[in-house]
């Protein structure tokens, strides 16, 4: 698979909109994702950034447009469906399952490709009894490259903040994508945790051969590891470009600190 | 006299938990022989009790075994009840809907097949073996098309099992005559006269009993479940009202003569004995803890826990939450069957949706999410406020026993101040136990780890 298409792209949004009533809260949003590469999806609040995210892992439904994932058509799929695909996601205010511990966190994503049925798990044959062991192991190993491995039977509401991120980036692992959505992933971070998490998500790229798209706030983060971005305003693209090419872009200056902003802040 | 009766009872009661915690102790065993042993045992047990008379007095006596019995299909209720509400997050009201249609449906077999009858098990059978291959039939067809919208669906699903209705009841009438001269006259019984076939017939009863169940509960389910979680449960309260008021009417608006309606339902052969309440009760217990200790049952919690985050991780939420439903009705339908051969009287009022929180109450007295919990609560619920408090009050004058429902809320409101969580919270015993994880590195051995820690714990 990765040797037919590296430089395809994985992710095709074309004309992308969603209205919400009258209101577009995304509007003609094109995008494309290189096999393999990093971009940033920043603007300001209820720019609809998060919205692109959810029409993308079908959590809503597209008004019009198309997004295809490796070649094809995912609008209309269910979201367990474009899950199971290839696109795993995290969100803004962290969801995990917060009852359960780590390692049925990371275990609940290798659901899908549980490799046994119902029947075998009411009646404990023996493919049950195999594959429940694969998965458990195969959940610590890849919590053990997280280090996560020593609090895998911890609750998960009890971790620290940070913690809570890591075992979210590591669940959305789990589910073996080729592209990850990352929503604001360094919200409410120390800037120690910003560091690593940085450091983190350059990691996970290379390890697991990923495409990562992710929302920040956070300039720090979005100059430091992407390498092209998107800027949004009420719904439409406003710019592209490296960051460098964004960072003196004025309309993406005017979005951020309002008109007239630019020339003061250039002085 | 009767504080001897009052101490007994007591006795009596913290003698069922210390036996609860014993067969789930020894369900937790690793080895198949173990386990085995503990059955046997467990049986064993308190058929001597039961058999055990010291002259004139029955260490276990008629009440107590028909407490047992309560006490058996109330837990059956719960602990589906508990899969669904306590387990996947759905505010189910309809379970003693389910409670009622198992009844019902296993009482007119047996009724049926006593009177020489073959035609409830024949039709019914068909029509739930049927029924599920249709069932699977549509769905696989639904999967095929993608986007199809659940009332859609549903009508497909509703099609087909009407359908799968009408053929088993012309099937029913045309087989049911061939098996009649097997019954044989009165002076001279056939071969399924015989106790033997009758209690094959019990036994089938049960089963088809849950499936049916369970098929009604999942054309019920499909489309309500995709309400939120506050809807469905209105949806549900409406379900229990509906299934009340057919059977109150169904001699007259349902074609079940033998049924009588709002009079009730007399005749039903009393075939529950020990045996069969403990294989069922077993089996009830097996089934919902294998689910829940599955990849599936991992799941389920998911969907309790987000189902936003859920669906992100690729579950399918609303198969999940319309198969801990059925799973959850089926084995309310199995305690339905269990109830009405003990009883051998089945009135509508007993499924009144009043009646109907009961189990939701023993599921959040138990702890919600705690299988060991439910089944505690449920056991001590019959003991406690069937038992006891009603032999304790009937000291007080003939009126008395009825303070128990006053009792019994004030005992709940003291609980839910101290113990928000339930009184077990979500702990288990041995057999319930989650796989405890051992602190291990390289993830090399163990697996299944279960019963490590539950054994120390256990000794």
């Amino acid at each position: 698979m990765a040797d037919m298409k590296t430089s395809d792209a994985v992710l095709v949004m074309t004309e992308a909109t969603k209205a919400f009533g009258g209101l577009l809260a995304v509007k003609d949003f094109n995008l494309s994702l290189p096999r393999g590469s990093l971009q940033g999806l920043i603007g300001p609040n209820g720019a609809g950034k998060t919205t692109a995210f959810n029409l993308i892992t079908g959590i809503i439904p597209l008004s019009s447009g198309s997004v295809e994932f490796k070649g094809e058509r995912i609008d209309g799929l269910e979201p367990f469906e474009v899950t199971r695909l290839g696109i795993a996601r995290t969100f803004q205010n962290i969801r995990l399952f917060s009852n359960l511990t780590v390692l049925d966190n990371v275990r609940i994503a290798y659901h899908a490709h549980a490799g046994y049925s119902l029947a075998d798990s009411i009646l404990r044959t023996k493919r049950y009894a195999r594959n429940e062991k694969e998965l458990t192991d195969k959940a610590i190993d890849f919590l053990s490259i997280f280090k996560l491995e020593d609090i895998a039977d911890e609750v998960a509401k009890n971790l620290p903040y940070g913690q809570q991120r890591r075992v979210e980036i590591a669940r959305a692992l789990a589910c073996d994508p080729t592209l990850l959505l990352l929503d604001e992933p360094a919200a409410g971070m120390n800037p120690r945790e910003i560091l690593e998490l940085m450091e983190l998500i350059h990691f996970i790229k290379d390890r697991f051969d990923l495409t990562i798209l992710l929302i920040e706030h956070q300039m720090r983060v979005v100059m430091g590891i992407c390498e092209y971005l998107t800027v949004m305003d009420f719904g439409e693209v406003i710019a592209r470009g490296t960051p460098r090419e964004i960072q003196d872009n004025e309309t993406v200056i005017e979005a951020y600190l309002g008109k007239g902003a630019g020339k003061s802040a250039a002085s | 006299m009767e504080l001897g009766y009052l101490i007994g009872t007591i006795v009596k009661m913290v003698a069922l938990v210390a036996w609860i915690y014993g067969l789930f102790w020894g369900l937790g065993r690793k080895r198949i022989w173990q386990k085995a042993a503990t059955l046997v045992l467990a049986f064993a047990v308190i058929q001597a009790v039961i058999w055990t008379k010291i002259g004139n007095f029955a260490l276990f006596s008629a009440f107590d075994q028909g407490l047992l019995f309560q006490a058996i299909t109330m837990t059956m209720v719960v602990l589906g009840l508990n899969l669904i509400y306590g387990f996947n997050g759905q505010f189910s009201l309809a379970q003693w809907g389910f409670y009622g249609i198992g009844a019902y449906c296993a009482a007119d077999i047996t009724y049926r097949w006593t009177n020489g009858d073959p035609s409830g098990l024949i039709v019914v059978g068909l029509g739930v073996i049927l029924g599920a291959a249709a069932l699977g039939g549509v769905a696989k067809l639904l999967k095929k098309k993608r986007g199809i919208p659940v009332l859609s669906a549903f009508t497909f699903y509703l099609f087909a099992l009407v359908a799968v209705g009408v053929l088993s009841v012309w099937l029913g009438s045309l087989i049911s005559p061939l098996f009649v001269p097997l019954f044989g006259t009165p002076d001279a019984p056939g071969a399924l006269a015989s106790p033997i076939a009758l209690q094959a017939a019990f036994f089938l009863s049960v089963l088809f009993a849950g499936a049916f169940a369970a098929e009604v509960s999942f054309l019920f389910g499909l489309p309500v479940l995709s309400l939120g979680s506050d809807y469905f449960g209105i949806a549900t309260l409406g379900f229990a009202i509906v299934v009340k008021t057919l059977l109150v009417n169904s001699d007259t608006i349902l074609p079940f003569k033998e049924m009588k309606g709002g009079r009730g339902m007399l005749g039903i052969p009393k075939l529950t004995n020990w045996a069969w309440a403990f294989i069922f009760l077993v089996l009830v217990l097996v089934i919902i803890r294998n689910f829940v200790r599955s990849s599936t049952g991992r799941a389920t919690l998911a969907v309790r826990e987000d189902e936003i985050a859920a669906r992100a991780m690729g579950i399918d939420v609303a198969g999940n939450k319309l198969l801990s439903f059925v799973v959850g009705s089926f084995v309310a339908g199995i305690g339905g069957a269990i109830y009405a051969h003990y009883m051998g009287f089945l009135a509508p009022a007993s499924f009144d949706f009043i009646a109907g929180f009961n189990p939701l109450i023993i599921v959040v007295f138990g702890g919600l999410g705690s299988m060991t919990g439910s089944i505690v609560a449920s056991f001590g619920w019959i003991f406690f406020l069937e038992g006891f408090l009603r032999i304790l009050l009937g000291q007080f004058g003939t009126d008395a026993p009825s303070w128990r429902f006053v009792l019994y809320p004030i005992t709940l409101l003291l609980l839910m101040l101290v113990r928000p969580q339930g009184l077990l919270g979500t702990i288990e015993w041995g057999f319930f136990k989650a796989d405890v994880l051992r602190k291990r590195l390289t993830g090399a051995l163990g697996g299944l780890s279960r019963g490590t820690k539950a054994e120390k714990a256990g000794e």
